[in-house]
C-alpha cells in the first residue's frame, strides 16, 4: 500500500522536531521549578493569590468555601483564595504531579496522613511546626487531637494541619433491634454484630448490616482492613513478606464477604459511603459500619433516622479496638510562592475561631469534627452533637497508627500501608475484594490475586519508603 | 399528512385505513422508541428538582415538591467554568475552521498527490491513547508556561478535532459538481471567486455540520482539561465532576450540574440538526 | 446525490510541462500546509516526548527525575497479563458496542425515514444521549438508572419479575456496553439517516411497482447503498469507542474484579495510581504501533470508502 510512503514522511516529521524534542527532554529530567499563577513575587509574601487543592466534600464545598469567599477575604483583603475541587481520585493525581514536578499550581493542598509523612521524606512539603506555628503560639497545635496531630507529622514536626478527622464506628437503628429483641453493647464484637444482622436481615427490604464493597483503599479496604487487623491479619510481616493468604487474613475475608452476601445490602459492590449512607438514612439497613463523620451528614440530611440512631465502637475480635484513623488536612507545597499567605488561610480553616463561625452559620451539629479537643469541650457543641461527640472522641483517641495490627509489623496506618506503592496496590487488591463480593470470583482466588499483587515489590523497594 | 377526502368507494377505503393505521403503528413505534431513548436524561432533569434527601427513593419519587436550591447552588458556582468552557470551545472551533478548509480543499478540489498519505496521517493522531501521552504534555506544557492556561485548551482541542473536520469538509467539497467548476475555470474566474461562488454555497451546510461537531467533542472534553488545568481555564465538565464528593450525597447536585452543563450544547444540536442530517449526509461517503 | 469520482483528474496527471507541474505543486500544497504543520507540531512534538519517556524510569510518587531505564518499560508491557487482558477487553467491548450501535442505528434510521407525526421531535428525542456529556450521562446511568436498590430501571422492570438487579455486579460488563451504545447510537442513526435519505426515490418506486416485497427492497437495493455509510459509521464509531473511559471510571471502576479495566483505565490506572509515567508511555507507543498496523489493514478491508483505489 503506501506504507512505506507513509513512513518516510513520519521519520521527515520526526528529523524536524527531533531538536524541539531534545530541548524539552533536556529540561525535564531536572525537575525544576516552572511557571505558577503567583501575583505577587518572593516567599514569603503575605498578599497574592491562594490556590487551594480540595477534595469534594460537604463540609468544604458547603462550609469551607463560602465562608472564606465572606469572612477570610474580607478580613484579608490583599488574598484572593482560589479552590481547585476534585474528587478524591482526582485530587490525589493533581497534587502528585504538581509536588514532584514542582509546577507549584497549588499554594495548599489537601493530603492525609498517608500522604503526609511521605511527602515530607521526600521534602515536598513545608515544615509547619519550624515555619509557622513556633512563632505562631495562638495556633495552639497542643489542642489537636494527639492521634491525628502525631499520623500528620514526620521526625516530630506537624507537615500538615487537620481540617476534620474521623475514625470508624457502628451505627444502628434503635426501634429496629428493639423489635428484634437485639441490645447493642458499647464495644460489641465481630460474631455479635453478625449474629444481630442474620436476625435483623430481611431479604429486599432491610438490609441486617451495610457495608462498603467499592473497590478502592479508601472505600472497601478501608472497612475491611479494620477488620483484617482485628482478627490478627496485616498485609506485610516484619520482614516485608505478604500476609494476604495468611489464616489470620482469610478467616477476615472471608467473614467480611460472608456477611456481606448473608445480611448485606444487595449490590454491595458498589457501595461506598455515599450509597451506604443513603441506605441508611432511608431505613434500607439496621446496622451500619463506616466513618464516624456520617453522623454530621445523617443529622443534616436524614433527622429522622438520625434521632433513632444508636452508636457503638467500631466492632473487635482479637485487639481492644479496631477503628480506623483519617483527616483530610492542608499543607504547604515545598518552595510555592506566597507561602505567608498561603499559612494565613491554612491556620485560619483549621482554627478553633474557624469552628465558631461553622456554628454561627450552620449549627453546632455542622461543625467539622475530629480534629481539636477545645471543640469536645465545648458545652454548645456537647449539647447539640452529644449523640455522636463522644463516641467519636474516644474512638480517635483510642487509634494508634504506629501499632495497627496483632502482630508487629514494618508499616504504619491502621486502613492504609504508608509506603509509595499503596495507593495503586490499595486499588487492586480493593478490586479483587470487589469481585469476591460481587461473586465473580471465590475469596482464595481474590487473595490469591491479591497476595501476587503485593508480593511483585522487594523489601528493598518497600521499606525504601520508610 | 392530511387526507384528503376522496370518494368513497371500497377499495380506497380500505387503502386509506392501512394507510391511516399505518402511519398510526409508525408513531406509535417512533414515539415508543424516541421517549425510551430519552428517558434516563428525562429522569435526570426530574431529580434535579428534587432536595438531596428524595433525590434517591425507593420507589422513585414523580410527585414531589420542586425546589431550585440544587439549580441555585449550580449558577452560583459555575460562572468561570461556563466562560472557559465557551471560549475554549468557540477558541478551538474557529481555529480548525480556519486550518481545515483550505487542507479539504488542498485534498479535494485541487488535490495534493499524496492525498492518501495525508487522510491517513490525520487520522493516525487519534491513535495514540491520551491517557499514555498526558504525562508528557503536562511537561511540555509546565515548560512552555501553558499548564493552566485557556490557550493550551484551545490548542489541544483545535488538534483533537481537526482531523474529523478534515475528513468532513473534504467529503463535503467533493460534492461540489466538476461541472460547475469547469463552467467557473472557463469564465476565467479566479481561486477567489471560484471558491466564494461555487464551492462556498454548497460546502455551507456541511461547513455547519463539522463546527456542530467540533463543538460537541470539544465542550464535553473533561480528561485534558482535568489534567492540565487547575482554576484559570477550568471548564465546565471539571465543575460537574467536582460535584462528587467522597463523603456526601450528591445525586441532585450532580443532575442539577449536568442539566445545565448539557443545555447549551442540546439547544444547538436541538436546532441545527437539520443541517446535521443533511451535512453528514453530504458526503461522508465519496 | 452527485458522486464526485477519484479526484486525480487525468488532465492534472501528466500533460503539464514539468516546471509548472512544480510550481502547480507546490500551489496545490500549500493551502494543506498550515493544517499539515499545526497537526505536526501540536501531536507530534507530545508523540515524541512520550517516546522518550517511555525508554524513562519515571514515577510521579517518587522524589527524584527521570533516569534512563532503556527497554525496561517495553519488557513490562510485553510480558504483563493485565495488559493483555485489558487490550482484549477493549477490542472486544468496542467491537461489540460499535457493531449493536450501527445495527440500533440502522433501525432507528428506517424508523426515522417513515412519515409519522412528530418525527422531527422524536429525531431531536434520540439525538439528545450523543449531547450528553459522557461523564454526567455516566453518573447518571451508574446512580439514578442503575442502583440495585433506587434505580429507575429496576423500578420500571418490575411488573416484569426483576427484583432489585444489581446491575453493574452482576452485568457489569453488559451494563457498561448498553451505556456505549445508548450514547453512540444517535451518531451511527444520523450517518445511516443521512444515506436514507439520499436514496433515489424513483428507483424504490419502480421497485414497489414491480411487486417486490419490503425485505426484499431493503436486502438487495437498500442495503448495498447503505454500505459506505455503515462502513464510515463503523469506522469512526472504533476510533472513538475504543478510547473511551469514562463510563469504566465512574461506573465501576474497573470491576469486579478486572471485569470491564479496559485498555484506557488499565493505562489510567497506571497512571493515576501507580505514578508510572515512564510505563504508561511505553503502552502507549506499542498501542499506536498496534492500531497503526491493524488500521492499516482494515482500511485496505473498506478500501471504497476513502476512495483509496485508483479511479476506474
Amino acid at each position: 500500500m503506501t506504507s512505506t510512503r507513509f513512513r518516510k514522511r513520519r521519520l521527515a516529521a520526526a528529523a524536524c522536531v527531533a531538536v524541539a524534542v531534545t530541548a524539552v527532554a533536556a529540561c525535564s529530567s531536572g525537575g525544576s521549578s516552572g511557571g505558577g499563577n503567583s501575583a505577587s513575587s518572593g516567599n514569603n509574601s503575605s498578599t497574592g493569590t491562594v490556590t487551594v487543592a480540595v477534595v469534594s466534600n460537604p463540609l468544604i464545598t458547603g462550609q469551607m468555601i463560602p465562608l472564606t469567599q465572606s469572612v477570610f477575604e474580607k478580613e484579608n483583603p490583599g488574598i484572593t483564595v482560589k479552590f481547585a475541587t476534585y474528587t478524591e481520585g482526582d485530587l490525589r493525581a493533581a497534587i502528585e504531579k504538581d509536588v514532584s514536578t514542582h509546577s507549584n499550581s497549588f499554594n495548599a493542598i489537601m493530603i492525609g496522613p498517608y500522604e503526609a509523612p511521605l511527602f515530607a521524606k521526600n521534602g515536598w512539603l513545608d515544615d509547619l511546626s519550624k515555619n509557622y506555628i513556633a512563632s505562631d503560639p495562638s495556633y495552639d497545635a497542643s489542642d489537636l487531637l494527639s492521634p491525628v496531630a502525631k499520623s500528620l507529622s514526620y521526625n516530630g514536626d506537624l507537615y500538615a494541619v487537620p481540617f476534620y478527622g474521623e475514625s470508624s464506628m457502628l451505627y444502628y437503628n434503635k426501634s429496629m433491634l428493639a423489635a428484634a429483641g437485639i441490645t447493642m453493647p458499647e464495644h460489641p464484637t465481630w460474631t455479635e454484630v453478625a449474629a444481630a444482622a442474620a436476625k435483623l436481615n430481611q431479604p429486599g427490604k432491610v438490609a441486617g448490616i451495610c457495608l462498603r464493597g467499592l473497590a478502592g483503599w479508601g472505600d472497601n479496604m478501608a472497612s475491611l482492613d479494620t477488620v483484617i487487623n482485628t482478627y490478627g491479619g496485616e498485609w506485610y510481616d516484619s520482614s516485608w513478606k505478604a500476609q494476604l493468604t495468611s489464616p489470620a487474613d482469610e478467616q477476615a475475608v472471608n467473614f467480611y464477604v460472608n456477611l456481606l452476601k448473608n445480611d448485606g445490602e444487595s449490590g454491595a459492590s458498589n457501595d461506598s459511603f455515599n450509597q451506604l449512607l443513603t441506605l441508611y438514612g432511608q431505613g434500607k439497613c439496621a446496622m451500619w459500619y463506616d466513618s464516624t463523620v456520617a453522623a454530621t451528614s445523617l443529622a443534616t440530611t436524614y433527622p429522622s433516622v438520625y434521632s433513632q440512631t444508636g452508636y457503638a465502637f467500631a466492632p473487635v475480635d482479637k485487639t481492644t479496638s479496631s477503628g480506623w484513623l483519617w483527616s483530610w488536612s492542608l499543607g504547604i507545597p515545598q518552595g510555592v510562592s506566597n507561602q505567608s499567605a498561603a499559612w494565613k488561610f491554612v491556620s485560619w480553616a483549621t482554627s478553633k475561631q474557624y469552628d465558631t463561625l461553622v456554628a454561627q452559620k450552620y449549627g453546632w451539629s455542622a461543625v467539622p469534627p475530629g480534629s481539636r479537643t477545645s471543640l469536645y469541650n465545648n458545652p454548645n457543641y456537647q449539647k447539640a452533637a452529644g449523640a455522636f461527640a463522644g463516641i467519636t472522641l474516644q474512638s480517635i483517641n483510642g487509634t494508634d497508627p504506629d501499632h495497627p495490627t496483632l502482630n508487629p509489623v514494618p508499616y504504619v496506618g491502621i486502613q492504609y500501608v504508608d509506603i509509595p506503592q499503596f495507593e495503586t496496590l490499595g486499588l487492586q487488591v480493593g478490586q479483587q475484594i470487589a469481585g469476591a463480593i460481587a461473586g465473580t470470583e471465590s475469596v482464595t482466588q481474590a487473595l490469591q490475586n491479591s497476595q501476587g499483587y503485593a508480593s511483585v515489590y522487594t523489601p528493598s523497594e518497600l521499606s525504601g519508603g520508610n | 399528512m392530511t387526507a384528503t377526502e376522496a370518494p368513497v368507494t371500497a377499495p380506497r377505503r380500505g387503502r386509506r385505513i392501512r394507510e391511516v393505521s399505518g402511519l398510526a403503528g409508525w408513531t406509535v413505534l417512533g414515539w415508543v422508541v424516541g421517549i425510551a431513548f430519552f428517558i434516563p436524561v428525562l429522569w435526570m432533569v426530574i431529580t434535579a428538582f428534587k432536595p438531596e434527601s428524595a433525590a434517591e427513593t425507593w420507589p422513585p419519587k414523580f410527585t414531589f415538591s420542586p425546589t431550585l436550591s440544587e439549580f441555585r447552588l449550580v449558577f452560583s458556582g459555575m460562572g468561570p467554568y461556563i466562560e472557559h468552557s465557551a471560549i475554549a470551545t468557540i477558541g478551538s472551533t474557529v481555529v480548525v475552521l480556519v486550518l481545515g478548509l483550505p487542507a479539504a480543499y488542498a485534498l479535494s478540489i485541487r488535490p495534493v498527490r499524496k492525498w492518501r498519505d495525508t487522510l491517513f496521517f490525520f487520522i493516525s493522531t487519534k491513535m495514540l491513547p491520551i491517557v499514555a501521552a498526558i504525562g508528557p504534555l503536562y511537561v511540555i506544557a509546565l515548560k512552555t508556561h501553558l499548564l493552566d492556561s485557556i490557550w493550551l485548551l484551545i490548542i489541544l482541542y483545535a488538534a483533537m478535532n481537526l482531523p474529523l473536520a478534515v475528513w468532513m469538509l473534504r467529503s463535503f467539497m467533493l460534492e461540489v459538481p466538476g461541472e460547475m467548476l469547469e463552467a467557473a475555470r472557463l469564465d476565467g474566474a479566479g481561486r477567489v471567486r471560484e471558491i466564494t461562488e461555487v464551492i462556498m454555497p454548497v460546502v455551507l451546510p456541511g461547513l455547519v455540520s463539522t463546527a456542530l461537531i467540533c463543538v460537541i467533542f470539544a465542550w464535553n472534553e473533561l480528561f485534558l482539561a482535568l489534567n492540565l488545568t487547575v482554576t484559570n481555564a477550568a471548564t465546565m465538565p471539571m465543575f460537574l465532576i467536582s460535584s462528587v464528593p467522597q463523603e456526601g450525597l450528591y445525586i441532585a447536585h450532580l443532575s442539577a450540574a449536568a442539566t445545565v452543563a448539557s443545555v447549551p450544547v442540546i439547544i444547538v444540536g436541538w436546532i441545527a440538526q437539520r443541517s446535521l442530517v443533511r451535512g453528514l449526509a453530504m458526503g461522508a461517503i465519496k | 446525490m452527485a458522486v464526485l469520482e477519484d479526484v486525480t483528474s487525468p488532465a492534472a496527471a501528466g500533460l503539464r510541462p514539468r516546471r509548472a507541474s512544480q510550481r502547480e505543486r507546490w500551489q496545490r500544497r500549500l493551502p494543506l500546509l498550515p493544517a499539515l504543520i499545526y497537526t505536526i507540531v501540536v501531536t507530534q512534538v507530545p508523540f515524541l516526548v512520550t517516546l522518550w519517556y517511555s525508554f524513562q524510569n519515571y514515577f510521579w510518587n517518587q522524589p527524584g527525575g527521570a533516569t534512563w531505564a532503556g527497554v525496561a518499560n517495553y519488557k513490562e508491557v510485553f510480558t504483563d497479563p493485565n495488559f493483555r487482558a485489558a487490550l482484549v477487553r477493549s477490542v472486544t467491548m468496542t467491537a461489540i458496542a460499535v457493531i449493536v450501535a450501527m445495527f440500533l442505528g440502522v433501525l432507528l434510521a428506517l424508523l426515522l425515514d417513515r412519515k409519522f407525526l412528530g418525527r422531527g421531535v422524536v429525531r431531536t428525542l434520540l439525538i439528545t444521549p450523543f449531547l450528553i456529556m459522557p461523564a454526567a450521562a455516566a453518573l447518571i446511568w451508574s446512580g439514578p438508572m442503575l442502583d440495585p436498590n433506587f434505580g429507575l430501571l429496576n423500578w420500571l422492570l418490575e411488573p416484569f419479575g426483576v427484583h432489585h438487579v444489581a446491575w453493574l455486579t452482576t452485568h457489569a460488563y453488559g451494563s457498561v456496553i448498553v451505556v456505549m451504545v445508548w450514547e453512540w447510537t444517535p451518531f451511527m442513526t444520523l450517518i445511516v439517516l443521512a444515506g436514507l435519505q439520499g436514496q433515489a426515490q424513483d428507483i424504490l418506486e419502480a421497485a414497489k411497482v414491480d411487486g417486490a416485497s419490503a425485505w426484499a427492497t431493503f436486502r438487495e437495493l437498500t442495503l448495498p447503498h447503505l454500505r459506505p455509510y455503515i462502513e464510515l459509521g463503523i469506522l469512526l464509531g472504533s476510533i472513538y469507542l475504543v478510547n473511551v473511559f469514562d463510563q469504566v471510571r465512574l461506573m465501576t471502576n474497573g470491576g469486579p474484579g478486572t471485569s470491564t479495566t479496559t485498555l484506557p483505565f488499565y493505562l489510567y490506572q497506571q497512571l493515576d495510581y501507580a505514578f508510572n509515567v515512564g510505563g504508561t508511555a511505553a503502552a502507549g507507543v506499542v498501542t499506536v504501533i498496534l492500531t497503526i498496523i491493524i488500521a492499516s489493514f482494515a482500511l485496505r478491508m473498506f478500501a471504497r470508502v476513502f476512495q483509496f483505489e485508483e479511479a476506474k
